[in-house]
């Protein structure tokens, strides 16, 4: 043996020696990784794409929900609140309505008179708070909303009869006068369009009366809006407190079906992106069996193997995960404000499970090669055949 | 020699080819089904807004100002104007009738009741539970056990046919009717067949067969409005311009569009003196659901498309990927590029047929499962759609055999051939 070959062996063994000391495990994981880089890159790739696929679609498939409950709020009130035999609710109501409420929906207080016009003819006025009705009854067409005192609101078929040429006019109720000018109408197509709606100020100066109705949308699930319902029937023991079950059963079901067909097509798309991953990994794992060849026929246990391609798998699989956690929410984040003009916000409740996902898909599509590869002779594979 | 080449490969690789094949059918079985239920979606979904009741309200046209407070009319019963109940028939008569699900024709009376040894005034209101309508050859079931499916009865609904009433449940409380008993309106002694609950002023009616109120009234043949169920497209920019202002295409175009304003047109037409309109509580938001599920079914089909692309992709790289040698051979004995590249392509395209056939139909019958299990009525596939999915299909196994077809070509077959890479 001559002198600069033992030399520079020493010099590598030296440099070896002065080099961090990782085991061989993760040596072997990190150069599998950068020698292969195109096939390791695919099969990554892969896996963040399936991630982020199922990442964005659990996401939805939580978050559609309060999405879609909040479009069901633009439906209008699903709780009323009627005072007994068409007496007036107390002075406080609507404090109280709002201190259950905290946040959680919208109140609007309604008072309702039959008053008669100029010509004697019978019509009902309602007083209402322009500001609330305005965020509760959104499908409310209105030409303009009364801004100033003794303004009123007409309804689309009451506007002929009772101004015809938008005149101001008078309206009686027992005896005392109300002079009110128009200042829009609203079309509803319902019993709103034979009404005339003034301010609840004018309206309690002008009868002496409080408001007799309160409609309430309330937000949240089922439960929490019962929860609330059951509030108010507490507060208010002389009102009766009704459902709007139209509403409260139409959102129910269509809410119901539209899960269930994500439900469907998150299933779907999860197992095919978990196919694509299998089928890369598998033909990733099949295409190194030379490497497994070489480490058994120097000497590797089964179970160094075994732990080799797991460590690697899970590695793939948590870095897959991760990364397409991060494109996932993104992805939602996209779907959201393009279809809900809300952004859907992050569960962080999906990761676990996109995680556990990704890794069992990882190291099935390794373990089911490899239990392959291991029933063949080392000196086989190396041979090419 | 082409021919057999390709021949073999199919003969001989059958795992190799079953796997390919498999996840090809896969993906465009996905793609099928979703594609099926995302263009019936918005059908289907419309249909379940359907439940939140009517969304138009047909009225008579020279009708006196409604004077209604907490579900009680305190106009005079036979004020006003009615509509002609043998005018109902027309309204599955007008351009969308196929699009109109079922109507509910309404006729509130003023009856005087005893209760306790007091005259008290209660509301009769006369409809359609489930009648049978005549249209032409075929039959037609409506009333308002479709038009407001919320209402529910304790007993049973009443026939249209005879004098069975429904007792509102405040109402029944009040007066202690029971189901089975019988209730006194102004000297005719009625069933009680059901006790209604409604959430709605209803639970404080008398709810009649139409024929009872008319009877009552002493008007035979009239009703006081129709509540009408269609299947409407969301408003759109154009749908919310008068129709007054267009000229004759663009009106044409318009009143053939099932909007909610131009069929509330159709229907004003075709009942005489009348109006309808829009309940726009319902047929507004109707729109905005519609187009917001619409929407997010639309971008899932999009992510289940890519996906499946994906999966086909990645199995034809795979396979393909693994033939090297194969590839080394055929070069080392003196093929092409385009030689071999023309193989591959042609089995991509035979797998692509093979799978994309078998995945329609499987797409086809899990599209149908998914519409019996979730919304009890089927989801049918266009059979238009099977050249476009098997299109789509060789497109995506080609693009996603193109990489690895080009590297394979590309190899140097002495190094192929050694299996180095």
């Amino acid at each position: 043996m001559s002198a600069p070959v033992s030399n520079a062996a020493r010099d590598v063994a030296a440099g070896r020696a002065d080099a961090p000391h990782t085991s061989m495990l993760v040596r072997m994981l990190l150069r599998a990784a950068v020698l292969r880089r195109g096939r390791a890159v695919s099969a990554l790739f892969a896996m963040v794409v399936a991630a982020a696929v199922a990442t964005a679609m659990l996401n939805l498939y939580v978050d559609v929900q309060a999405k879609l409950r909040r479009e069901f709020r633009n439906y209008g009130a699903n709780i009323i609140l009627v005072g007994k035999d068409g007496a007036s609710l107390p002075a406080s109501a609507l404090v109280q309505v709002d201190s259950v409420l905290a946040g959680r929906g919208i109140a609007a207080p309604f008072g309702m008179i039959v008053a008669r016009t100029g010509d004697g003819q019978p019509i009902v006025v309602a007083g209402a708070d322009f500001n609330r009705v305005r965020q509760l009854n959104r499908w409310w067409k209105v030409s303009s909303w009364p801004a100033g005192p003794q303004q009123a609101l007409i309804g689309v078929r009451a506007a002929p009869i009772v101004t015809p040429k938008d005149q101001a006019f008078d309206l009686t109720f027992q005896g005392r006068v109300l002079h009110v000018t128009p200042a829009g109408t609203v079309q509803t197509g319902a019993a709103e369009d034979s009404r005339i709606f003034i301010s609840t100020s004018d309206f309690e100066a002008w009868t002496g009366l409080q408001a007799s109705t309160i409609e309430v949308a309330a937000s949240g699930s089922p439960e929490e809006i019962a929860v609330i319902m059951n509030q108010l029937t507490r507060t208010f023991p002389a009102v009766d407190v009704r459902p709007v079950r139209q509403i409260m059963e139409g959102e129910a079901r269509v809410l119901g079906k539209t899960r269930a067909t994500l439900l469907a097509a998150t299933a779907l798309i999860i197992l095919t992106s978990a196919l694509c991953v299998l089928s890369t990994l598998m033909g990733w794992v099949f295409d190194r069996r030379r490497d497994f060849a070489i480490m058994k026929a120097l000497g590797a246990s089964g179970r160094l193997l075994n732990g080799f391609f797991a460590a690697e798998a899970a590695a793939l699989g948590a870095i897959g995960a991760l990364v397409g956690f991060a494109v996932g929410i993104g992805i939602a984040a996209w779907i959201g404000r393009i279809n809900f003009h809300a952004p859907v916000v992050p569960r962080w409740s999906v990761l676990p499970v996109v995680l556990a996902g990704s890794m069992i898909v990882t190291l099935l599509s390794a373990v089911l090669p490899i239990s392959l590869l291991r029933r063949v002779q080392p000196a086989v594979i190396l041979r090419g055949e | 020699m082409f021919v057999r080449l390709v021949y073999e490969s199919f003969r001989r690789q059958k795992r190799r080819k079953v796997l390919a094949g498999a996840a090809i059918t896969l993906g465009v079985t996905v793609a099928t089904a979703m594609i099926a239920v995302a263009t019936d979606i918005g059908d289907k979904i419309n249909r379940e807004l359907r439940t939140i009741g009517a969304n138009l309200i047909v009225t008579p046209q020279e009708d006196s100002l409604d004077v209604e407070i907490g579900g009680v009319n305190l106009k005079p019963p036979t004020d006003g104007a009615f509509l002609n109940e043998a005018d109902l028939p027309k309204i599955k008569d007008i351009f969308w009738r196929n699009n109109i699900t079922a109507f509910a024709p309404m006729l509130p009376v003023n009856v005087a009741i005893q209760n306790d040894g007091k005259q008290q005034d209660v509301t009769v209101l006369g409809t359609y539970f489930a009648k049978d309508i005549q249209l032409g050859k075929e039959d037609f079931v409506t009333g308002v056990r479709t038009t407001h499916p919320w209402w529910k009865v304790e007993g049973e609904w009443p026939s249209d046919n005879l004098r069975d009433v429904l007792v509102g449940e405040r109402l029944a409380a009040r007066l202690g009717v029971k189901v089975g008993g019988t209730i006194d309106l102004s000297g005719r002694d009625l069933h009680v067949s059901g006790i209604l609950s409604t959430g709605g002023t209803e639970d404080d009616q008398i709810v009649a067969p139409m024929a009872l109120a008319q009877e009552i009234l002493g008007r035979p043949g009239v009703v006081r409005r129709i509540y009408v169920s269609a299947l409407t497209k969301p408003e759109d920019a154009f749908g919310r311009r008068d129709p007054k202002s267009m000229s004759g295409a663009v009106y044409e175009r318009w009143y053939c569009t099932p909007y909610p304003a131009a069929i509330a047109l159709q229907l004003t037409e075709a009942i005489p003196h009348s109006h309808a309109e829009q309940i726009r509580q319902v047929a507004q938001n109707e729109g905005a659901m519609l187009t917001r599920i619409e929407g997010l079914i639309f971008l899932i089909t999009l992510a289940a498309l890519f996906a499946s692309a994906l999966a086909v992709s990645a199995a034809m790289a795979t396979t393909i990927f693994e033939r090297r040698a194969e590839v080394g051979l055929m070069k080392a004995l003196g093929a092409g590029k385009l030689a071999v590249a023309a193989v591959f392509f042609a089995e991509a395209f035979l797998l692509a047929l093979f799978g994309g056939l078998i995945g329609f139909a499987a797409g086809a019958l899990l599209a149908d499962q998914i519409g019996h299990s979730i919304f009890n009525s089927q989801i049918s596939i266009q059979p238009v759609l099977l050249p476009v999915i098997l299109a789509i299909a060789v497109i995506v196994t080609f693009a996603g055999s193109a990489a690895a077809i080009r590297r394979a070509i590309g190899l140097d077959p002495v190094f192929a051939l050694r299996g180095e890479l």
